[in-house]
């Protein structure tokens, strides 16, 4: 099979997070990936642009957030990219689901979901254009 | 037009949230407006997931940020019906071990019952 790419902008709002399900939703399936490793592809993207909404863009919603797929033979990738704020590797700690509970704190687990689902996740950053790339293999 | 719903039903003392369609960080504010509305009346929730078809970490954290609050005012909030899909989203980060989940709404409102009778 050859490489396929398969492009989606949305607005950086919650509201266009299912749109975003759908379009890897659609593109894993016809990619022939078994059921199990679509749901996880399509939560792991799911906190990826759910993170750059909260954070990146820390809530407004007249930027673009550019959601790539690209297929390969042995793999399916994810391309999120914005040009908000940078999300700083060095500063993330795993959280603590008892300290959080005990804190009262809804948040923080995105990143977590998305390492433990795909196979690689990496976090770039070129020129003002943040990019954070989840792979999944075969 | 959101795809999450709440439905509220009680049974006996214990309020129980029916959640129904997807869960995400969108919807999360439903739920938690769920959450909020029934704590003056009851600590005792049972959550039903039998129909939510979808969960993202946003939804997790709503059940975070309450847990706490609703045990020192003597409650809980119990996780039950999950489909396997949701069950393994809550299991990835460790929730049974904080989490209350069981396998039906009987369960779940049984065991208030059996807490209130010790």
């Amino acid at each position: 099979m050859a490489r396929s790419v398969h492009t989606l902008t949305i607005p950086s709002s919650t509201r266009y997070l299912e749109d975003v399900r759908r379009f890897v939703e659609q593109h894993a399936i016809e990619a022939n990936f078994e059921t199990k490793d679509v749901g996880e592809l399509k939560i792991a993207v799911d906190e990826a642009c759910s993170n750059v909404i909260e954070h990146a863009y820390r809530g407004n919603d007249e930027n673009d957030i550019d959601v790539d797929i690209i297929v390969k033979p042995d793999r399916f990738t994810v391309r999120i990219r914005d040009r908000g704020r940078s999300f700083e590797q060095s500063e993330y700690e795993e959280p603590n689901i008892f300290e959080f509970a005990n804190q009262g704190r809804a948040g923080g687990f995105g990143v977590q979901i998305m390492r433990r689902l795909m196979d690689h996740v990496e976090y770039r950053k070129r020129g003002n254009t943040n990019e954070c790339c989840l792979t999944k293999y075969r | 037009m959101s795809n999450f719903s709440v439905g509220f039903r009680t049974s006996g003392s214990v309020q129980v949230l029916e959640l129904n369609g997807e869960l995400d960080a969108h919807t999360a504010s439903e739920l938690e407006a769920a959450i909020q509305k029934c704590i003056p009346s009851s600590v005792r929730i049972v959550i039903n997931g039998q129909n939510l078809q979808y969960i993202s970490s946003a939804g997790l954290g709503v059940f975070m940020a309450y847990i706490e609050d609703v045990r020192e005012q003597g409650g809980d909030i119990k996780i039950a019906e999950l489909q396997p899909r949701v069950f393994n989203v809550f299991d990835l980060l460790g929730f049974p071990m904080l989490f209350d989940i069981v396998d039906s709404e009987a369960d779940a409102v049984a065991r208030f019952e059996t807490a209130s009778s010790q």
